[in-house]
């Protein structure tokens, strides 16, 4: 076990990784708005699970590298990752994007994954071609965003309080955000065709209040996913872990105990 | 100095402002109502035959899902000038490739255009503002180097004449490039980049071409020019003739100062109606983060703030000239000599509500009272006086606005 930021070479790209914990290995990878605010999660994560959360290039203050333009740079990143520390056994939990990812690395190989866990993912678009399926966060005023993004949205991080240069790092995370998602828009139309391919058991954890993607969606996305269950979080928006992380970790450790 | 006309072809009959969130993207076009328009295009039209018959040259320009501009295919306007004026260069200024999905399609219009008007097509290429991210559905990010590579697309379908040929990019592909026609200036028409900031001038001053910058003013224009005139100087190692650089701003000319300032309190309806939300003009990528972050913070305004700036004070930013012949000359000769020098003028002389008439008469003044004196300004440019003028003035300093300059950054 080791504790804190490590720098971890991958593809040539020193991959900021934040390892923590003890316990069974499990690989973070969070959404389109960082690790802000996750802290709590994490520590509670830490007590029971080796924690390895990398930032995917371009969050936090890191480097887009030249040749990322897509979400499927940081799917075989993480495939390499995955390799590159010998992981086995892992659960592999993504976050709203990151979800997204956890699912393109599952349909891909499997070989090292112990459970998957999808909390509030993107990645598909259940809906017909007419149907805004997910909410269009970059075409929307911060305010709504905010009650789209949380149950209570007094949650949503105060801009005026930070720095210019803390301010700086949220623009540039929402840089790398759209550029990882902007078209297709927050979805692959290839990835339910794929997911079938998922072989480990799979959980999905959702945020009642959920208004970027709803209830409905987590439905269409579990039923896409063989043997896929779901835990409906109450008084949680698209980020549970965030609004209620001592209920998430519940079902997580609920879900690994199985 | 060339003097170019413009106008952005706004449809201005909109309800109150505040009753709408933004006049740009997601402004329901149920208040457009075709029978006006159909009379606005006929007098723009109108507006640029009579520039092309009064001496001046034509500018146009697109935008989308704006009523600011109802010119979403500016190929479309210039098309029908091609045909309908007689001397005129057209400038059109530009073309948005960064957010073309096949700029052979450019290469194509813009090839009809120069053979339509025999020879007088200046092809403009620009990244375009902000707000143009969500109707081209196209992430800004990286839209710089998506416009040179659409550019060196578009150079290459222009100037391979034997038989298709291959052009595979990050971004643009094209395996079998044969267009018909060819165009008709040879290797190809002049290029126009839009610069907003010194930096973003070195590969339009390596490759000679004209970089035209928008409303700069006073507070930048030192910059964005020297980064210019450096650039040009390193690579070619002789100066940047004049010819190089364009400014665009505002004009009103009257035949007293009443008239004129009237006339330009209707011209600056291009800023003051520019209202857009803070998603709309920040969106990822466009702006670099430390930017982006100033509009987040609301430290800038996005483009809310220029609504509260008022003629005198774009006056004196240098981003509207208005008053008699006589004021008008004197302004751009201050602005002109600040500036280090430039070759052409593009003349928003058009904008909101100032009828055809009162263009007109504007446009009437200008070219018998003030394009002259400009000819005669332009044929003294002697470097080195320019060098020896601005030693003795140093850099004004103004406020900062917000992000309105910003956006023309590209």
């Amino acid at each position: 076990m080791q504790a804190g930021v490590q720098t971890i070479a991958v593809q040539g790209i020193d991959l900021q990784v934040v390892r923590q914990g003890t316990g069974p290995p499990l690989l973070l990878l969070h959404g389109g708005n960082g690790l802000q605010g996750h802290g709590p999660f994490l520590t509670r994560l830490a007590e029971r699970f080796d924690v390895i959360a990398p930032t995917h290039p371009g969050f936090a203050g890191t480097t887009i590298p030249e040749h990322f333009d897509t979400l499927a740079d940081l799917v075989y990143l993480y495939l390499d990752l995955l390799d590159v520390l010998d992981l086995r056994q892992v659960i592999l939990m993504g976050l709203a994007m990151g979800g997204w990812v956890a699912a393109e690395v599952a349909v891909r190989n499997t070989s090292r994954l112990a459970q998957l866990i999808l909390i509030d993912a993107v990645g598909i678009k259940p809906g017909d071609r007419d149907t805004r399926d997910i909410a269009d966060i970059f075409g929307l005023p911060a305010p709504d965003v905010a009650k789209l993004l949380f149950h209570d949205p007094s949650q949503t991080p105060n801009l005026a309080s930070m720095t210019d240069e803390q301010v700086a790092v949220l623009a540039a995370d929402r840089i790398a955000h759209a550029m990882y998602t902007w078209d297709p828009y927050m979805h692959n139309p290839k990835l339910r065709y794929r997911l079938h391919r998922i072989d480990v058991p799979t959980l999905l954890i959702w945020g009642e209040s959920d208004g970027v993607v709803p209830v409905a969606y987590a439905e269409a996305y579990r039923q896409m996913i063989p043997g896929a269950t779901l835990a409906v979080i109450p008084r949680a928006g698209h980020l549970p872990q965030v609004e209620q992380p001592d209920v998430v970790l519940q079902h997580v450790l609920a879900f690994v105990a199985r | 100095m060339q003097s170019w006309f413009f106008t952005e072809d706004a449809y201005p009959y909109l309800p109150e402002a505040d009753t709408y969130e933004s006049i740009r993207v997601n402004l329901p076009n149920k208040y457009y109502d075709p029978d006006k328009g159909a009379d606005l295009y006929h007098m723009y039209l109108d507006l640029w035959c009579a520039a092309d018959d009064l001496g001046l040259e034509v500018m146009v320009n697109e935008h989308h899902q704006t009523a600011t501009c109802v010119v979403p295919a500016a190929p479309i306007m210039l098309g029908i000038l091609a045909r309908q004026t007689r001397r005129a260069r057209l400038l059109i200024l530009g073309n948005p490739i960064a957010n073309r999905s096949q700029p052979l399609r450019v290469a194509e219009e813009m090839a009809m255009i120069d053979v339509i008007s025999r020879g007088r097509l200046e092809c403009g290429f620009v990244r375009s503002v902000p707000y143009e991210a969500a109707p081209a559905n196209v992430l800004p990010f990286r839209g710089a180097e998506r416009l040179w590579e659409a550019h060196d697309m578009i150079v290459k379908a222009w100037t391979t004449h034997d038989g298709p040929v291959n052009f595979e990019g990050r971004w643009f592909h094209a395996r079998q490039i044969n267009i018909w026609p060819r165009p008709y200036q040879q290797p190809h028409p002049p290029i126009w980049i839009t610069v907003g900031s010194g930096r973003s001038t070195v590969p339009v001053a390596q490759h000679q071409y004209t970089g035209a910058v928008f409303l700069a003013g006073y507070p930048r224009i030192r910059e964005i020019y020297d980064g210019y005139r450096t650039a040009y100087r390193t690579a070619h190692g002789q100066e940047a003739s004049l010819d190089r650089l364009a400014y665009a701003a505002l004009v009103y000319v009257g035949d007293n100062t009443e008239q004129a300032r009237a006339g330009a309190e209707k011209v600056l309806w291009y800023m003051t109606s520019n209202k857009v939300p803070q998603h709309w003009s920040n969106p990822p990528g466009y702006h670099p983060p430390a930017v982006a972050a100033q509009i987040m913070k609301g430290a800038r305004g996005g483009a809310g703030l220029p609504l509260t700036a008022r003629l005198d004070e774009q006056m004196a930013r240098g981003n509207v000239f208005a008053g008699t012949p006589d004021q008008v000359f004197a302004q751009i000769k201050s602005f002109w000599e600040y500036a280090g020098g430039f070759g052409h003028l593009l003349m928003m002389g058009q904008a909101g509500f100032l009828t055809y008439a009162d263009t007109l008469a504007s446009m009437r003044l200008f070219t018998q009272e003030v394009q002259p004196r400009l000819q005669e300004l332009t044929a003294s440019y002697d470097s080195e006086r320019l060098q020896t003028l601005r030693a003795c003035q140093p850099d004004k300093e103004f406020a900062d606005l917000g992000a309105f300059g910003v956006e023309f950054v590209r």
